[in-house]
């Protein structure tokens, strides 16, 4: 049936029951949809849904230099952050190309929690295991954690009644110990939908007990279970870069218009410093951008970008909108081509940007990143 | 996933029902389910000619993009009008309202194309890659 090699969460015995097509992703088994990935996606923006990303690798760093260690290893400076804050970051190579994209959680004054994506856990550890030689230690805890996210408008209203935390408290990018239905948990405001939401790591054990009582919670909420497929459709709407498709190691994060994760300032060497430091004393070689599409075909991966016939770009991520009912892409392109096409939309005049979609030139406009953001 | 026992079978996923000299033509049940929610659907022209075994249209889903391969020979009669609007149907009604298109045949109750599976070979494919 599936391959025996991939490796199961503390869920994918709930996903069965569920009926979910599974898919390999990473070296996991993972649910891609339980029915119609377009109907997670819009209750995801419209009421809630409950994701399993137990494969998303947890990489604990403690120590008393865990701080000084991580600035040193990673592009950002979590040793700024508060106890108790989170913040995006990536981990580079010497010459500034991106290894991953991460989001890097302070539990305490030495101890810290790196997340990072699946297809990336080994390349991360293996980087920060040679990179902190500091008082501190980097150690793979994947397996011990499975992460749940509770995703969109009702998500609060479905939490509070089965948690002892205060919500209201929890700020975006913060994290708390807290319990759901009485077992620990380690609660962040994070998400990658572009809705509001929570994250929520749990013990293995508890996995499971702690999907069923969100999904009891959530019974009059809207809430249903959602997969990877529409995890992708949401964050691409919400303008959210993927690894393997936005970033890359042959893409530094200027490139990619994330510039402002590279904290220059901060004081001490880091890993890529230099490559970076001139990168962002140069004129960008590309520039990534919004596309819609103005037919039904849909621009995919790897898809060339035609200005007036000629290549000038890429598509990195393209697919149906749900919520705009159209084709939308993300795309490198050629930066003149951005200029050009924006001045040729400003002034009305006929579109020279299309898409290559399988040898017919498809027309799409430029349009601003991110294409959905949450009603305030 | 069903496969009804009437119907003809591609490796490539499409069934045909043959009645006289028209052809429909349609993807199964398990393509449905594989390529996940039909946004679009790109079928031959009316007029144009098919080919058995060859690209004669796409089906767009969330996900990816597939080709249409024509089960017969021979041109198209009729596209399924609803489907540019509901492509949806394909999902929800694949040997039914989610009908792709037409195919006048050569010959009325000619051979079929070399080919073709029955459901019993078809239900044989997909489980072995499902």
């Amino acid at each position: 049936m599936t391959d025996p090699q991939l490796r199961r969460t503390p869920l994918t015995a709930v996903h069965e029951r569920l009926g979910a097509s599974l898919t390999g992703f990473a070296g996991w088994l993972m649910p891609l949809r339980y029915g119609s990935e377009t109907a997670e996606h819009n209750a995801v923006r419209t009421a809630a849904g409950l994701f399993d990303l137990s494969h998303m690798g947890e990489l604990a760093v403690t120590g008393p230099d865990a701080g000084a260690a991580l600035d040193y290893a990673l592009v950002g400076q979590p040793s700024a952050l508060a106890p108790g804050r989170a913040r995006y970051t990536m981990i580079c190579a010497p010459d500034g190309g991106i290894l991953d994209d991460l989001i890097v959680y302070r539990l305490s004054g030495e101890e810290f929690l790196v997340v990072a994506n699946a297809s990336n856990t080994a390349v991360v550890f293996d980087a920060l295991e040679e990179r902190i030689s500091l008082n501190a230690k980097v150690a793979d805890q994947t397996g011990d954690y499975a992460l749940i996210a509770l995703q969109g408008p009702n998500a609060a209203g479905i939490l509070a009644p089965v948690t002892d935390a205060d919500l209201a408290a929890v700020k975006y990018y913060a994290s708390y110990p807290a319990t759901v239905a009485g077992r620990p948990i380690l609660l962040a405001r994070t998400g990658y939908t572009g809705e509001d939401g929570f994250e929520l790591f749990t013990r293995p054990q508890d996995a499971e007990p702690i999907w069923d009582a969100l999904t009891a919670a959530g019974a009059g909420h809207g809430l249903v279970p959602a997969g990877l497929s529409a995890r992708d459709t949401l964050r691409l709407e919400a303008g959210m870069p993927l690894y393997g498709n936005e970033l890359g190691p042959d893409l530094t994060p200027f490139d990619a218009g994330l510039g402002r994760v590279v904290k220059l300032d901060k004081p001490g060497d880091f890993v890529g410093r230099e490559a970076l430091a001139r990168r962002a004393e140069a004129a960008p070689r590309r520039e990534l951008v919004g596309l819609a599409g103005r037919s039904r075909r849909v621009p995919r991966h790897g898809y060339e970008v035609l200005w007036d016939g000629t290549a000038s770009g890429q598509v990195t991520s393209g697919a149906p909108s749900p919520t705009l009912g159209k084709p939308i892409a993300m795309a490198y392109v050629e930066p003149r081509v951005a200029r050009a096409a924006r001045q040729e939309q400003a002034d009305g005049e006929q579109n020279r940007l299309a898409v290559d979609v399988r040898g017919s030139a498809e027309a799409a406009d430029l349009v601003p990143l991110p294409f959905y953001r949450r009603p305030a | 996933m069903t496969v009804p026992d009437e119907l003809h079978y591609t490796r490539e996923h499409e069934w045909v029902a043959i009645d006289r000299a028209t052809a429909s033509v349609g993807i199964t049940d398990h393509a449905q389910g594989a390529l996940g929610d039909v946004v679009y659907v790109s079928a031959p022209a009316a007029g144009s000619k098919v080919t058995a075994g060859e690209p004669c249209g796409e089906v767009e889903s969330t996900k990816s993009v597939s080709d249409i391969y024509s089960p017969v020979d021979g041109e198209v009669a009729e596209v399924n009008p609803e489907i540019e609007d509901n492509p949806g149907l394909v999902n929800t009604d694949p040997y039914g309202a989610g009908w792709l298109f037409k195919v006048t045949l050569p010959q009325p109750d000619g051979a079929l194309p070399a080919g073709l599976l029955s459901a019993a070979e078809y239900e044989e494919l997909i489980s072995d890659k499902a």
